[in-house]
């Protein structure tokens, strides 16, 4: 099923309306939805806020387009609401961090996997087996602050283990940059995927940002702390990607596209029908948009669109488990590092170089995710299960 | 077993292992062969440890705002009493007096959006009855503290906290997908921290060598056991009733 963007118009951009019951809807179940239901709310609410970032940058760097920018950006604004409200409130926020990082997990793989350019390939792995340790830190969190399993948040589709140790992620700002793609020559897929994955990271960042503050055990603080600086690193490395030579409105086609890409893919694999429809409206909204930014690209800069963009959308993302991709990518690139734009196995990195140094210096008082995952295993219902059936073998040997 | 449109139906909960034993199985056997970083939860704890040594309170007292109080305080302190630990306390049982006024609120809504159940006298009346109680005794304690030389109006640290304590209770209560019922055990939550709350606070009350104070919290006192009693009936009531399938107050059924 492929959707021809030649011919797809949506709906236009000033019948797009909302009342304020439209933008707050009942949630999604934590207990009852499939895992990607919750998955695919998040990263939407990731490529929403990416969108509304990017056009109030362009506004602020151009004096033409900022009522066009307001316009589009308004229906951004309402979109992003609409979706993230539709996380639901008995799910704590460490329960939704542990979402967050499936996303990154499970988002990450199938982007990996479909990657055609075989750099950018390497790279997403390199950011994924990172995400992935996150993971299982979080994991050890929620187990041993809150008491509960993380599983239930994951039903059973992404594993909780160890990746690369989140206490060596921490390099250099250098050993971030990566190299950029060239936007004359790079398969659209590769331009969506760098701009899919840069909002889901970006996202994340600034969800750890905000609630790392409002525990109130210092062991949680840290490990935000922590977790929310790897992720500025994703976000460097991520944005790095892009060819920065793309004129601001190439880079709001490419927005404009990835949105609808993603919705697309949503409504392709959801399987509750409520949400489904949801993403059947935003996909005919952000139609809409990209329909209104093709005819400002050809007023403005005299192209034909599709000079930058894809006639019709690739394969949609595979919503799905990448268990034995994961696996396989963890065993053969875990042990790689970073060094400038490349990576190399950790043999090669100079023990004196700037990203040894720095992260030397970082963990010289502790190491938050060590300290919360020290011994951490997980098995099904908690480490406090082992714990329990211990005490309760001891008692009955006693008796 | 028919359906009645409560959370306790069966339907479509996805948590738990053996919701896909094949992926569960895939996930133990690799968290089996897990090598996790050094030693144990104790490393935890280890860190708690060094931040408690050094934190500093999540607030203090305000001082006496009038020349009154602050004889007042400085008169028990006389007398081996510190004046401003009663007032803490006293602040705290009015904020949470206050916070209960609006978790009733809630719970009021929640009752006339589901239905009031008349056989076992869980009306809006009856609730509206425990909420004038809660804003009476709310008021009662702003008096005193008053009349200590105090005022009602700052936010003592225990009053802090306990709003701290509060905020899971209002989210359960404001949540339009949780039933009658569920809302009830929060409120029981509330009700049986506000019992225990009113008795040491008559206690401490005494203790200050102040009998009048401590007879007017003894009232408040003993109308919260009664909330107590109407909460916990009400539970059971419901609990019985949907245990037997008959249909009681629900939230809308899971999307």
């Amino acid at each position: 099923m492929a959707l021809d963007l030649t011919k797809e118009k949506g709906i236009p951009l000033d019948q797009q309306r909302f009342t304020w019951p439209d933008l707050v809807r009942t949630p999604i179940s934590k207990l009852n939805d499939d895992a990607f239901t919750r998955v695919r709310v998040i990263l939407m609410n990731g490529i929403e806020n990416e969108s509304w970032i990017f056009q109030h940058q362009f506004a602020r760097c151009s004096k033409d387009l900022r009522k066009e920018l307001a316009r589009v950006r308004r229906a951004e604004q309402h979109q992003q609401t609409l979706v993230n409200w539709l996380l639901p409130p008995d799910q704590s926020a460490l329960e939704t961090t542990i979402a967050y990082e499936q996303v990154a997990v499970e988002v990450t793989a199938t982007v990996a996997e479909h990657e055609p350019d075989p750099y950018m390939k390497q790279v997403y792995h390199f950011g994924l087996l990172e995400d992935f340790d996150h993971l299982y830190r979080y994991s050890a969190l929620l187990d041993r602050l809150e008491g509960k399993d993380a599983n239930n948040i994951l039903q059973s589709y992404t594993d909780i283990m160890p990746g690369r140790p989140t206490w060596v992620e921490h390099r250099h700002p250098d050993d971030d940059i990566r190299e950029h793609y060239d936007c004359k020559k790079a398969h659209p897929l590769t331009k969506i995927h760098a701009m899919l994955v840069l909002a889901a990271e970006q996202q994340t960042r600034n969800f750890y940002a905000t609630v790392g503050n409002v525990y109130a055990d210092p062991v949680a603080r840290q490990l935000y702390a922590e977790i929310s600086s790897i992720e500025e690193q994703h976000v460097t490395q991520y944005e790095s990607l892009m060819d920065p030579s793309e004129t601001w409105l190439e880079k709001w086609l490419l927005h404009e596209a990835t949105e609808v890409y993603c919705y697309f893919s949503c409504m392709h694999q959801e399987s509750n029908p409520r949400i489904k429809q949801i993403w059947e409206q935003m996909l005919s909204y952000e139609l809409g948009h990209l329909n209104y930014v093709m005819d400002l690209f050809e007023k403005v800069e005299k192209r034909d669109p599709f000079e930058v963009l894809p006639k019709t959308l690739p394969q949609p993302l595979d919503f799905t488990s990448h268990r034995d991709y994961v696996r396989e990518v963890l065993k053969k690139e875990v042990e790689l590092r970073a060094q400038g734009s490349q990576f190399v196995p950790k043999e090669k990195e100079p023990q004196d170089g700037p990203s040894a140094t720095y992260r030397n210096y970082m963990n010289s008082k502790g190491s938050p995710s060590e300290t919360v995952a020290a011994g951490y295993r997980w098995i099904p219902g908690t480490e406090l299960i082992a714990r329990a059936q211990a005490l309760r073998a001891q008692e009955m040997g006693v008796h | 077993m028919k359906s009645t449109g409560q959370p306790s139906d069966i339907g479509k909960n996805r948590t738990g292992i053996q919701m896909s034993p094949k992926q569960a199985k895939a996930m133990e056997e690799g968290s089996s062969r897990v090598q996790p970083p050094p030693g144990d939860e104790s490393k935890i704890a280890e860190v708690r440890e060094g931040y408690h040594a050094r934190a500093t309170p999540v607030g203090t007292m305000a001082p006496p705002g009038t020349l009154k109080g602050m004889a007042k305080s400085a008169g028990k302190a006389l007398t081996g009493h510190k004046a401003t630990v009663l007032l803490d306390k006293m602040g705290e049982r009015m904020a949470f007096e206050r916070t209960g006024v609006r978790l009733y609120d809630a719970l009021i809504a929640k009752v006339s959006a589901s239905g009031e159940v008349d056989s076992i006298g869980l009306t809006e009346a009856a609730l509206r009855k425990i909420q004038t109680d809660e804003l009476r005794h709310m008021q009662i304690v702003a008096e005193a503290i008053e009349e200590m030389g105090a005022d009602p109006t700052s936010e003592t640290p225990c009053a802090d906290v306990a709003g701290v304590q509060a905020l899971g209770v209002m989210q359960v209560l404001t949540d339009p997908r949780t039933t009658v019922s569920q809302g009830l055990a929060a409120i029981l939550t509330a009700e049986l921290v506000d019992n225990a709350s009113w008795e040491m606070l008559v206690d401490l009350a005494r203790e200050f060598g102040n009998d009048e104070l401590a007879n007017t919290f003894d009232e408040a006192r003993r109308q919260e056991e009664e909330h107590l009693r109407q909460v916990k009936g009400w539970i059971e009531g419901l609990t019985k009733q949907e245990s037997l399938g008959v249909s009681a107050p629900a939230a809308p059924p899971p999307a």
